[in-house]
C-alpha cells in the first residue's frame, strides 16, 4: 500500500546558501523505522532532482524520531542571487511530504 | 535552584514588534535578545550606511525600543540585539536618543570588530563556489561570525542594552548564560547546550508554533497572539524551553523538533564560533503546559577559523506578473510565457519563466491537476536598472499584446546583493567594546 509522507510526518525546510536543509520528522516515533527504510537520500534526490541539482546527503536523527536531508545545488544558485518567487526554497517542505512510499 | 530566563523578541530583521513587549512585561526575564540580522540584512545596512555615514543599522531600532526601552527598565531586562547591524555606534546614538526623550537612564554597549572587509584578500577562497573572493566584482560587506567571548566584556559593562553587527545567532542567547555560570569557554559540553538553547531562541515564533501550523493536523490555539519563547537556564547548561504567559502558539516536542534542526547542515556537528555542538543526544521532556525540558547536547572544541559573510553587488532583477483565469487559464499563461521569451529572450541570459498557482513553488506540479487561475511571473536578471526595467514592461504589454483574458499585472524591479562566505583566523579578528551612557539628567538642563 502506498502512503504519501504527509500523512506519516512533518516537515519544515531551512536554507545555507545555494543548499536547502529539509527535516522530515515522524508524527509517531514508531514511524521512524519505516521512515529510515523506505526515505533514502536517492529517493528524495529523484523526488526533487527538478530543483535539486548536486548531491543529498541524509543524516539520521533516530532519537528525534527525525531524518535530516541536505540538498546541495538546490536554491538556483543561491538564495540572495536566485531568480525564483521562492528563493528560499521554503516550499520543498510540502513537496517533500508528497513522496509516496511503500508502507 | 537560581536560574537564567532569556527570552527571544525578535527572530529576523522584519519580526512582529508587540511579542517583544509582552515577553519583558510577563515572563519575569533577566535577558531578552533579538536577532534580527539575516546573511544579506547587514550587506543591505551596508549599502545604507556608503549613502548616508549616519545610517546602516536596523531600519526598525527606533520602533522596536521605543515601546521597549521603559517595560525593560521597569522589570530589569537587559537587552542584546544584532540591530546594529553594519553601524552599532550609530544605533548606540540613536537608543540613547530614545532613553533621553523618554527620561530613563541608560548604558548602551556597542561590539564592534565583525567588519573585515579590510582583512580580505582577492586571494581568499569563497567557500560556496571554491572561486576567488577577488573574482566577484564590487564588494559592498565582509562581516565574521563573532562569537559569546566577544559580548562577555560588553555584559560585564552592566550596560543595559548591548547592540552589535555580526555576531552567530545563538552566541547572543549564550553570552549571557556564561555570563552569569561562569562556564569555562572550554567546557565543550556545556557550550553545546547553551548552544542548543541559543538555537531554539533565535527564530523567535519559529519554537512556539510560528512556521508550522497547519490546519487539522499541527493546529496551534490561539495564532494570531502567538508569543514567543524564552528558555529558564540552570547553572549545569539544561534549560526549559517555555513561552510567554497568556498568549497563543503551542510549545511541545514537534515545534522544537522542527526548529531544533531547522537550517542544521549536520546535526552531529553545528558549528559555531564558540563549539562544535551534536545535537543527535538531545533529549525533550515535556516539563508542563507549554513547556520542554531540554538536555544532552555534546559538544567538541571551536573551530579555529571564523565564517565570514561577504556582500557583493549582484546586479538588478526586474520582475513582473499577469494573471490569467477560466477555461484554458494555462495554456494562455503558457503562450504569454513563450512570447515574452521571444521578445526578452535575446537581451537576457539569465531569464525565469513560472506559472504562480501551478508549478512556481517547487516547480513541478505532483498533484497533475489543472488550477482554475494562473499567474505567470517573469524574473531576469540585468547589470543596470533601466535594462532589468524591460521586464516587467515587456509583461505590461501583453494587455493588448499577449493572450486574451490576462489581469492585473504588476511590475517591481530592485537592486540584489548576493551572499557568499569565506573563512578568516580567528586571531585576526578583534572585538572592541565601546560604553556610551545617558545619565538620565531633564533634557532641557
Amino acid at each position: 500500500m502506498k502512503k504519501r509522507l504527509h500523512e506519516l510526518a512533518h516537515c519544515r525546510a531551512g536554507d545555507k546558501g545555494d543548499t536547502s536543509i529539509l527535516s522530515l520528522i515522524a508524527y509517531r516515533e514508531a514511524d521512524y523505522a519505516l521512515l529510515a527504510r523506505a526515505v533514502s537520500a536517492e529517493a528524495v534526490k529523484a523526488h526533487l532532482g527538478h530543483v535539486v541539482k548536486g548531491t543529498v546527503t541524509r543524516h539520521e536523527v533516530p532519537g528525534l524520531g527525525a531524518l535530516q536531508f541536505v540538498c546541495e545545488h538546490a536554491l538556483g544558485g543561491g538564495v540572495t542571487t536566485s531568480l525564483a518567487l521562492d528563493a528560499h526554497g521554503k516550499s520543498l517542505s510540502y513537496a517533500l511530504l508528497e513522496l509516496q512510499i511503500d508502507a | 535552584m537560581t536560574v537564567l530566563r532569556i527570552g527571544s523578541g525578535a527572530g529576523f530583521s522584519g519580526d512582529r514588534l508587540e511579542p517583544a513587549v509582552v515577553l519583558a512585561e510577563r515572563a519575569g526575564l533577566d535577558w531578552l535578545g533579538l536577532e534580527c540580522l539575516a546573511e544579506r540584512t547587514i550587506a543591505l545596512a551596508q549599502l545604507r550606511r556608503l549613502k548616508d555615514p549616519a545610517e546602516g543599522y536596523d531600519p526598525l531600532l527606533a520602533r522596536r525600543m521605543t515601546p521597549l526601552l521603559p517595560v525593560a527598565a521597569r522589570n530589569g531586562v537587559r537587552i542584546v540585539t544584532n540591530m546594529g547591524a553594519a553601524n552599532p555606534l550609530a544605533a548606540a546614538d540613536v537608543v540613547l536618543g530614545i532613553a533621553r526623550g523618554l527620561g530613563l537612564a541608560l548604558k548602551v554597549a556597542t561590539v564592534t570588530g565583525d567588519d573585515v572587509l579590510a582583512l580580505l584578500s582577492p586571494e581568499d577562497r569563497v567557500l560556496e563556489t571554491g572561486g576567488r573572493v577577488g573574482d566577484l566584482g564590487w564588494l559592498v560587506s565582509a562581516n565574521a561570525y563573532l562569537g559569546a567571548a566577544a559580548l562577555l566584556p560588553a555584559i560585564e559593562s552592566g550596560a543595559g542594552v548591548i547592540l552589535t553587527g555580526r555576531v552567530a545567532d545563538p552566541s547572543l542567547f549564550l553570552a549571557p548564560a556564561m555570563h552569569r555560570f561562569g562556564w569555562d569557554p572550554a567546557d565543550a559540553d556545556r557550550i553545546a547546550t547553551g548552544t542548543v538553547m541559543g538555537h531554539l531562541l533565535e527564530c523567535g515564533g519559529q519554537a512556539t508554533g510560528g512556521y508550522f501550523a497547519e490546519p487539522g493536523l499541527k493546529d496551534v490555539p490561539d495564532f494570531a497572539r502567538l508569543g514567543f519563547p524564552f528558555a529558564e537556564v540552570g547553572a549545569d547548561g539544561d534549560f526549559v524551553l517555555g513561552k510567554a504567559p497568556d498568549t497563543g502558539g503551542r510549545i511541545d516536542a514537534m515545534t522544537v523538533k522542527e526548529q531544533l534542526l531547522y537550517e542544521v547542515t549536520d546535526p552531529r556537528a553545528y558549528a559555531t564560533p564558540d563549539v562544535v555542538a551534536d545535537f543527535s543526544g538531545v533529549r525533550l521532556a515535556a516539563a508542563g503546559p507549554d513547556r520542554i525540558a531540554v538536555s544532552g547536547a555534546r559538544g567538541r572544541a571551536q573551530p579555529r577559523q571564523l565564517k565570514v559573510s561577504i556582500g557583493y553587488h549582484a546586479g538588478w532583477v526586474g520582475e513582473g506578473e499577469i494573471g490569467y483565469a477560466g477555461a484554458n487559464a494555462l495554456a494562455r499563461a503558457r503562450l504569454a510565457g513563450e512570447t515574452l521569451r521571444a521578445r526578452l529572450g535575446a537581451a537576457f541570459a539569465e531569464l525565469r519563466i513560472d506559472d504562480n498557482g501551478c508549478t512556481s513553488l517547487p516547480e513541478k506540479d505532483y498533484r497533475d491537476t489543472e488550477p482554475y487561475e494562473v499567474r505567470l511571473r517573469v524574473a531576469g536578471r540585468a547589470g543596470v536598472k533601466d535594462k532589468a526595467e524591460r521586464i516587467g514592461e515587456e509583461v505590461e504589454a501583453l494587455w493588448t499584446n499577449g493572450p486574451g483574458g490576462g489581469g492585473g499585472a504588476r511590475r517591481y524591479v530592485r537592486e540584489q546583493v548576493g551572499v557568499v562566505s569565506t573563512l578568516i583566523d580567528r586571531e585576526r579578528v578583534q572585538p572592541q567594546l565601546t560604553v556610551k551612557e545617558w545619565r538620565g539628567e531633564k533634557a532641557t538642563a
